[in-house]
């Protein structure tokens, strides 16, 4: 039996998940309250911009987003299986080309702010 | 004048006789102090002496009398009838595995799986009788004793819904005795089992459900083993990547 | 009458609607989506943010759609269902051993929880939401 390549996406996961645990309930929170027409101050071009203008905030956002991206990739993998959707390795193709793209156009957004 | 009166609707499967399995009811006058099991006896003893199911120590420790009591995997000889609300119980042949005879199941995969995972003690390096028995801390006890308490009854194997849908899973048994002896100090063994242990039928068929957990009569947890498992795998396969790794056996 | 073991099938589409567990299993594994949306959603915002702040204006009113608002308390559910769940099983994965014990699972998951509530306020404080109105 060969050793899988699955190390690989479920560090990614794991690493996603932790992330999304800790940090995403709370942006929720702030885009929500954009939503209800009162963004909070940090959603403010200038503010924002100011952040994802400077290296750290590029590699926190670039953290956050591709890492959730991964995590539902490689967990919708599992679930789709589990809802009865078995054709395992086309999933994967599109759960994880999607996690691929979304991460290369993370990187080429931040680079253009 | 018994306790209580409890029906007992049992999966009935004969394979010389019957195409597919079809429930049977017994009616059954049980004790206060009495278990499933004693009510399967009574059965067999007095009412239905067809009746086929495995037991042997009637006290949680062989794990022979695994089955579905009311849809959940439960030992037969660990489940008291004055705990049960109802008067009528379901009891089935644990599910994921294919029916032998009423409540036998086949049990010949998770056999192969378990050997597949060599679980026993393996050196590199035998020491010599003269040079005395390994010692152990009870710190280095410690760090497996809770995996060694399985009694391979299957309970888990019967929640696991991975095993369910995927039936080369390995699953939750084998992958926690791997467990056991990985994490044991008197082992070297841990590189021999990877292959096993890391393909894809092993623990990365497992989607971390915590069923098995829930249903296993003796709290070993083969959850926590395969997650462990898996971070060791990973930190593994990494370092193989990077050229780190040791020398494969 | 052919005296082979008899093989029970099982329902592929509905298998986890009989049992809470599974149920709440499932749930837990499809929260994923809501999380790998978000992220899109950022992604978005990121789109609109890197072209301007016209288009960043519009993202932000694109916010206040009834889908948006709909979608958010969704994410919000789904996220915290993911956080609370997360938590409580970290500490299998990582059993801590000090001396010959090991510290109680409990123990992990609540630092988890602790950190989690904590950098939770922080990103909401830098965030603004305690401070307009």
């Amino acid at each position: 039996m060969a050793r899988s390549n699955k190390p690989l996406v479920w560090s990614l996961f794991a690493a996603g998940g932790t992330v999304a645990a800790l940090v995403v309930p709370a942006l929720v929170i702030i885009t929500l309250s954009a939503g209800y027409g009162h963004p909070p101050s940090s959603l403010g071009y200038q503010t924002i911009h100011a952040f994802a203008a400077g290296w750290l905030g590029k590699v926190i956002l670039f953290g956050i987003i591709a890492l959730c991206l991964w995590h539902a990739a490689h967990r919708m993998r599992t679930a789709l299986h589990g809802l009865g959707l078995r054709a395992d390795k086309l999933v994967a193709l599109v759960g994880y080309s999607v996690a691929g793209i979304g991460t290369l156009l993370t990187i080429f957004y931040l680079l253009r702010v | 004048m018994s306790y209580k009166t409890v029906e007992l609707e049992v999966l009935r499967y004969r394979p010389e006789d019957d195409n597919e399995p079809w429930f049977q009811s017994y009616r059954v006058p049980c004790e206060e102090d009495w278990v499933v099991l004693d009510a399967l006896n009574y059965v067999k003893d007095y009412m239905d002496s067809s009746l086929s199911f495995r037991w042997s120590c009637h006290m949680a420790v062989c794990g022979s009398c695994g089955m579905m009591i009311d849809g959940e995997p439960a030992l037969a000889c660990k489940t008291f009838i004055r705990d049960l609300p109802k008067r009528a119980l379901r009891i089935e042949p644990l599910t994921n595995f294919p029916i032998e005879r009423d409540l036998v199941v086949v049990m010949d995969d998770f056999i192969e799986k378990l050997e597949r995972v060599k679980p026993y003690v393996i050196r590199k390096d035998r020491k010599p009788l003269s040079e005395g028995e390994h010692l152990q801390t009870p710190a280095q006890l410690k760090k497996f004793k809770q995996y060694t308490l399985c009694i391979n009854c299957l309970c888990c194997y019967a929640a696991c819904p991975q095993y369910a849908l995927i039936p080369e899973f390995i699953g939750p048994a084998a992958l926690t005795l791997a467990h056991r002896y990985n994490q044991d100090s008197r082992d070297q063994g841990q590189e021999e089992r990877e292959d096993v242990v890391a393909a894809n039928e092993g623990i990365w068929d497992c989607a971390f459900g915590d069923a098995c957990s829930i249903v296993c009569p003796k709290q070993v947890d083969p959850a926590s083993a395969i997650q462990q498992t898996k971070i060791a795998s990973t930190l593994r396969w990494y370092k193989n990547l990077v050229g780190l790794g040791g020398k494969k056996t | 009458m052919n005296g082979k073991p008899y093989i029970r099938e099982i329902p592929v589409f509905s298998w986890y609607l009989g049992r809470k567990r599974d149920i709440h299993h499932m749930l837990n594994e499809v929260s994923s989506l809501f999380i790998g949306s978000y992220a899109l959603l950022l992604l978005w915002g990121l789109k609109a943010l890197s072209e301007g702040e016209a288009a960043y204006s519009l993202f932000l009113q694109g916010l206040t759609s009834p889908v948006s608002i709909g979608l958010h308390w969704l994410m919000l559910a789904f996220t915290l269902l993911h956080s609370i769940s997360w938590f409580s099983v970290t500490p299998k994965a990582m059993p801590v051993q000090i001396g010959e014990n090991f510290l109680p699972g409990y123990f992990i998951a609540a630092g988890h929880y602790v950190a989690w509530f904590c950098i939770s306020l922080f990103i909401l404080y830098i965030g603004g939401v305690f401070s307009y109105g």
